[in-house]
């Protein structure tokens, strides 16, 4: 780490901004300048001389793979990773910041918007907003004044509703909306979203975009990080890539004509020709059938969530079950996954050809079921944890010893026999879950859920959150997982997904199967036709 | 420039690559592996180093150590039981009032009913697993948090203790003395003082001898120790190809074993006729048990998956209400014991026994290192926590600080204690020790780069 080297860092990264400057031929000027950004944790540099550059008004997108960084910058950029904890420097509107917190970015005008929203479920939209931000007129908070102010937020993100409303009877879109009006409350200058969709369907993620160009318009420079390449195509005026702790490249492009492909090959590093791996299927005989599934809401007396659902999974196929936010996909998986979810109305399993009572988690997971779910933080692991007993967790009788005590070294053994095959990029097997990022905590629990060597693997949005490269990585780890004969169930809302790696997909509209088709056979707007008709589901 | 910098730049990277995530540097090996694992040992050697000047060498005396034991083993018991319930996210408020009631129970019985002693003790330990299933069931099955389930029984148990008893005292079973204040059997003592070893009298100048039982069960202890470790190497090295070096471990062995020689030995040379405490060998072997429950077996790894998250947990094959109903009914059959015992060492049932017992178990986890709001903690970091609330007891009473005092001491070293433990844990920011590590490497660091790094093995002392 000697002082020579770093020097000579700084003069390449520099001379490599200087030539996307010289690309853009652009004069407006830079809102915000992060320069030479070093951040190290305990054992790992995160951020290796990090540079970049925000143009005012531009929407710039940072794309990287998972744990490349990009999250960190954007922590150290808004005071989370307070100044002096990182090297380097920043710039914002010419003058030089040191935030020592959160409050101090956003006294500046910088406003981050966490993937995780953190919006309190039981308080208004009002309350949520002027949340340690209160309007105080003698001493006491004026509500009228922050309901009036609320509405006029509310109108600028294009939300019609009373500000009245708690948070939690509003949609993950809706709330992301909110917490886009609460930036604005702020008097936000530049806003930096981390993954705004990734929670989002389809038409709420194109209502988001919208909302950034509009804001675009009115003055807010975003910066945005993103997996999604087709919405950084649609919006972005600029793209940052960074690649394990190092800004790669970064360039202005026009919205609409951005080169994708060049974006894949910096991210990795490489150039992926195919984003989904080619794999022929070996389907032998059905193994999971399930008849006549019926579930009722546990909150909502009366509303049911899965009705009369019929299908089946071959040894070795893949079936894709499509269907927008809210059509019953999690509540159906959970539910099958030993009733973890909701009150079972009727319907049977039948494994194997013999029909089975999974009455527990425990029971399905004996049966060799598995369910990767879709919320990693909430319900796939346990965050106090380290990887290797996690990997271990839904198994732990693959660790006894003859006296039926866990044995340490099979613990580890089997941590690191997963780490290997996944390529989890962890220090060690002894690192807490935690410290991990949002792509490497996936492949945590999915060597979590492999240990117990499943014969039926539902997996609920298995690559939501993760990069075009550990994607890829996914896909090839669910072809292996069927070619040994496994049934894979994979829930997903990202269409080309479901078209690129399963074998059949059903589609499922308002807790109904609505069709089943060949994948072969099926386009985006033949499945979009299918997810979508309520017609069926009215019957 | 540009061409130095051409060349130089991939070996940096391959540098920084390679050595900063597998090999932690010494101090980081140091302090986050093993100095901060030991911090409350160490406060725990320097607050009974600090008594025994205080007081004039009155705190590390066979005597007064035998009294540590004996005067707080029910403390330490019930914080076994506390601890794995603080771990699942819970707490239990009633353990004083069920330990006071089983231990009117017993008394009761032994009396009134005129049973064998061993009866009137089965009865109530049966008791406490069936106070353990009442909580367990209202916790578990009706989703009453733990909190106001066992408030209930502080009030309720503590009433029934009154109403059986009259509020008047109650003989113990006499038998029960032996295991709350009797010592190992007094062996070898002559002929270890005929070899002039033991402490020396002062009028006579006779030596008093030894406790060769104490120091047996010593010696056992330093060989069960270092062939578990060595054993447990020897796996690691055969399954994983690494294992903390050689030298690391001797290291461990020397100190564990000097410790544990001097303790017995201490414990050996007391007055004649007493030795190890009978209570102290129950609660070592409880010790033992709840460190290999809570680390090795599915329910211990259950407890801590369903205090970190009970959500995931429960997705992942963990009963959570079988959970929480085992633990519940473990922590009261341990406040049974702990309540069975005392009544020996006081030789009666008062209508107050127990009271505030729960505060002090409480209290002990969290010193210990437990969080609160769950999925953290350890058997072995309790008993630390404990041993230093009883230090303290023991410490300030010898010194002749009243217990108003006391008390007052006491809430603020909890407060110091666990104050410590967060700002160590916080994110972002460095503890005490690690500032005091960074700042004695940092010279080293700047010096020889990489090569400190790579030369000096991780330790895990």
């Amino acid at each position: 780490m000697s002082y020579d080297n770093a020097v000579n860092l700084d003069d390449s990264n520099k001379s490599s901004a200087r030539i996307g400057e010289a690309v853009s031929v652009d004069d407006r000027p830079y809102i915000l300048e992060m320069r030479h950004i070093t951040k190290e944790f305990p054992g790992v540099k995160a951020l290796d001389n990090v540079t970049m550059a925000v143009r005012t008004h531009d929407i710039h997108a940072i794309c990287g793979e998972n744990g490349a960084g990009k999250s960190t910058l954007m922590k150290v950029l808004s005071g989370v990773h307070p100044h002096g904890t990182y090297s380097g420097e920043i710039l914002f509107q010419g003058d030089e910041m040191s935030f020592r917190d959160i409050k101090a970015s956003e006294r500046a005008g910088i406003v981050i918007i966490h993937q995780e929203l953190a919006l309190i479920p039981e308080l208004s939209i009002t309350e949520n907003i002027f949340m340690g931000n209160e309007i105080i007129h003698h001493g006491l908070i004026d509500w009228q004044e922050a309901h009036h102010l609320t509405l006029d937020l509310l109108a600028r993100v294009g939300l019609d509703i009373s500000p009245r409303t708690p948070i939690k009877q509003l949609g993950v879109g809706q709330q992301q909306l909110v917490e886009i009006a609460k930036a604005l409350s702020k008097d936000v200058k530049l806003l930096i979203l981390d993954e705004p969709t990734s929670a989002l369907n389809e038409e709420d993620a194109a209502n988001l975009l919208d909302l950034l160009r509009g804001l675009k318009g009115r003055g807010i420079t975003s910066i945005m990080i993103s997996h999604k390449l087709n919405e950084i195509a649609a919006v972005a005026d600029a793209i940052t890539i960074i690649r394990d702790g190092r800004t790669v490249e970064t360039y202005a492009v026009t919205a609409g004509a951005v080169d994708e492909d060049r974006i894949i090959k910096a991210m990795v590093g490489r150039s992926l020709d195919n984003r989904y791996p080619e794999h022929t299927p070996h389907i032998g005989e059905t193994i999971f059938e399930v008849r006549d599934w019926s579930v009722e809401d546990p909150n909502v007396p009366g509303r049911l969530v899965c009705k009369d659902i019929n299908l089946y999974a071959r040894a070795g196929e893949i079936v894709g079950v499509a269907g927008l936010m809210g059509a019953g996909r999690t509540e159906l998986a959970r539910s099958l996954f030993g009733r973890n979810y909701g009150i079972h109305l009727g319907g049977q399993i039948i494994l194997n050809g013999r029909p089975v009572v999974l009455n527990s988690v425990e029971k399905a997971i004996r049966h060799k079921m598995a369910y990767i779910s879709e919320d990693r933080k909430m319900l796939g692991l346990n965050l106090l944890d380290d990887v290797k007993y996690t990997t271990v967790s839904a198994n732990l009788r693959g660790v006894l010893n003859r006296v039926g005590l866990i044995d340490w070294p099979l613990v580890r053994g089997a941590a690191e026999k997963y780490r290997k095959m996944l390529n989890t990029k962890t220090p060690s097997v002894d690192v807490g879950v935690n410290t991990l990022s949002g792509g490497n905590q996936q492949k945590v629990v999915i060597a979590k859920w492999l240990f117990p060597d499943p014969d039926v693997l539902i997996m609920d949005e298995p690559t939501r959150g993760i990069d075009v490269g550990a994607k890829y990585e996914i896909y090839s780890i669910m072809h292996h997982l069927a070619d040994q004969g496994k049934a894979i169930i994979m829930i997903s809302s990202e269409l080309p997904e479901l078209l690129g790696v399963s074998d059949r997909i059903y589609t499922i509209c308002e807790g109904r199967v609505t069709g089943v088709v060949d994948t072969a056979d099926a386009t985006q707007e033949s499945l979009m036709r299918l997810m979508t008709n309520t017609a069926v589901s009215a019957v | 420039m540009t061409n130095s910098a051409d060349f130089e730049q991939p070996n940096f990277t391959l540098d920084a690559e390679e050595v900063t995530p597998t090999m932690p540097s010494v101090a980081s090996a140091l302090f986050s592996g093993g100095l901060r694992k030991y911090t409350m040992v160490i406060a725990l050697v320097l607050l009974m180093l600090m008594f025994h000047w205080w007081t004039g060498g009155r705190m590390i005396t066979p005597a007064n150590l035998q009294n540590l034991i004996t005067g707080n083993a029910h403390v330490l018991i019930l914080a076994i039981g506390m601890l794995m319930v603080i771990i699942i996210g819970q707490i239990d408020l009633s353990v004083g009032s069920a330990a006071g009631l089983v231990g009117m129970v017993v008394a009761i019985t032994a009396r009134d009913l005129g049973v064998h002693w061993l009866i009137a003790v089965f009865v109530g330990i049966l008791l406490g697993v069936l106070i353990g299933s009442w909580q367990g069931f209202w916790l578990a099955k009706m989703g009453i948090p733990g909190f106001i389930t066992t408030l209930a029984g502080l009030m309720g148990f503590r009433g029934a203790v009154i109403w059986i008893s009259h509020s008047v005292s109650v003989p113990a079973p006499p038998e029960l003395a032996y295991f709350s204040s009797g010592y190992l059997p007094d062996w070898g003592r002559e002929l270890t003082a005929s070899w002039g070893l033991g402490a020396v009298n002062a009028q006579t100048g006779a030596p008093s001898g030894l406790n060769v039982v104490t120091l047996a069960l010593g010696l056992i202890g330093i060989l069960a120790i270092i062939y578990t470790t060595l054993r447990s190497r020897q796996r690691a090295l055969k399954a994983s190809g690494t294992a903390d070096p050689m030298g690391a471990v001797v290291i461990r062995l020397v100190v564990l074993g000097l410790v544990i020689a001097f303790v017995s030995y201490l414990f050996a040379s007391g007055r004649p006729s007493t030795g190890f405490p009978i209570i102290g060998v129950i609660l070592v072997a409880l010790i033992l048990i709840y460190h290999v429950v809570t680390e090795r077996t599915p329910f211990g790894r259950h407890i801590y998956a369903v205090g970190g998250n009970k959500a995931a947990a429960a997705l992942t094959g963990v009963n959570v209400s079988r959970t929480y109903f085992f633990t519940m009914v473990n922590m009261s059959a341990l406040a049974a014991l702990a309540g069975v015992l005392f009544i020996g060492r006081a030789s009666s049932a008062g209508p107050d026994l127990g009271t505030n017992w729960e505060l002090d178990a409480i209290a002990a986890v969290f010193i210990g290192g437990a969080a609160v709001s769950g999925g953290i903690g350890t058997v072995a970091g309790t008993m630390i926590g404990g041993l230093v609330m009883a230090t303290l007891n023991s410490g300030l009473f010898a010194a002749g600080v009243s217990s108003d005092k006391t008390a007052v001491i006491k809430g603020l070293v909890l407060l110091a204690a666990v104050a410590f433990d967060v700002m160590n844990k916080q994110q972002g920011r460095k503890s005490i020790i690690g500032h005091l590590m960074n700042s004695l490497s940092k010279p080293k660091d700047d010096d020889t780069a990489s090569t400190s790094t790579t030369t000096v093995p991780p330790k895990d002392l």
